[in-house]
């Protein structure tokens, strides 16, 4: 009996483990932060539209805000630009950008040819306020809640469907629980 | 009149000779992986070095998975090795530096992750799968080792 049995649960349950392991729809280098409900790093960086002048994690203090990291280096994100611009224009939360491992120079020039959808832009020329956030990879967009709590994550170019499926819901949720 | 029991004894003794060279294999694969050029050169102390070389290549980089934060020439692995490395210096202890990273990047960042109740699979695992083969092994022995000796010639010889 169980001769039977014995592989045909292991088939079962191979089958089972598959069609979770191998769902293309889930992305396998997405690896969930731990920064999740956790106080967002504080940083005091460069701003790179005016360098006199400094980005500092505190000036949202009290506010649901977007950290969005990327670099003129990364694809992705020229890929994902067009729908932050859309994004910020709806002018739901303010959208901090943090620049990841490169100059000034490239990074406003990139600015100015494909707009600015930042309310603010930081300089992370080093990269240590990435590795602060658990940054791996770019594009990452992380959300802020009115606590300074980091609630969410997206690792991946940003798309309208991401923002409104994702992002949306919970800064809904976050300034009803704020509030 | 025992001699299929004797050459079926062969056969295992064979392939446990055989699963003992994979597993060594493996283990050595690890330790052959030579480290990453690092621009700032070696710590002038011998000891933080050495802890400088051991912690780095029981970080995972995140960029390339399948390589330590030692391996990598990636720019992550680059910066992470400069973290390690300050903090070193600065006095901290192992333990500090994996809480620095883990806090960061999650328990993944480690190829050795502490054995807690969340990571006993990923450790009982494979004991649990040398048990299993054992005790199927054991089964399949048991069995054969009840058939007749003398049924004369097998079909094909």
């Amino acid at each position: 009996m169980w001769k039977f049995l014995l592989p045909f649960t292991a088939f079962v349950g191979l089958v089972v483990l598959f069609a979770f392991g191998l769902n293309p729809s889930r992305d396998i280098h997405a690896l969930p932060s731990p920064l999740i409900g956790k106080p967002a790093p504080a940083f005091t960086l460069t701003d790179v539209l005016d360098p006199t002048r400094s980005v500092s994690s505190g000036a949202y203090q009290g506010q649901v805000y977007v950290l969005n990291v990327w670099g003129t280096w990364c694809a992705a994100c020229r890929e994902e630009h067009e729908a932050l611009l859309a994004i910020a224009s709806q002018h739901v939360v303010p959208i901090v950008g943090l620049v990841w491992k490169d100059d000034r120079d490239r990074a406003v020039q990139w600015l100015r040819q494909l707009g600015n959808p930042y309310q603010a832009v930081a300089l992370d020329g080093d990269g240590r306020t990435a590795i602060d956030w658990g940054v791996y990879g770019a594009p990452e967009t992380y959300l802020v809640d009115g606590q300074g709590r980091v609630i969410y994550k997206f690792i991946s170019p940003m798309t309208p469907e991401v923002w409104q499926r994702e992002f949306l819901p919970r800064i809904a949720a976050a300034r009803r629980s704020g509030a | 009149m025992n001699r299929p029991v004797r050459r079926q004894a062969a056969h295992i003794a064979a392939l446990a000779l055989l699963l003992a060279g994979a597993f060594g294999a493996f283990a050595g694969a690890g330790a052959a992986v030579e480290a990453a050029v690092d621009a700032n050169g070696q710590l002038e102390d011998h000891a933080l070095q050495a802890r400088f070389e051991r912690i780095t290549l029981e970080l995972r980089c995140l960029v390339c998975q399948n390589e330590s934060i030692a391996d990598s020439n990636a720019d992550l692995a680059v910066d992470l090795r400069r973290q390690v490395r300050e903090m070193l210096v600065a006095g901290n202890s192992d333990d500090a530096i994996f809480s620095f990273m883990t806090d960061r990047y999650g328990e993944f960042v480690r190829f050795r992750p502490p054995l807690e109740a969340k990571t006993l699979l990923i450790w009982g695992a494979p004991f649990f799968m040398l048990l299993l083969g054992g005790f199927i092994v054991f089964r399949v022995v048991r069995q054969r080792s009840r058939m007749p000796l003398d049924d004369g010639p097998a079909i094909g010889s």
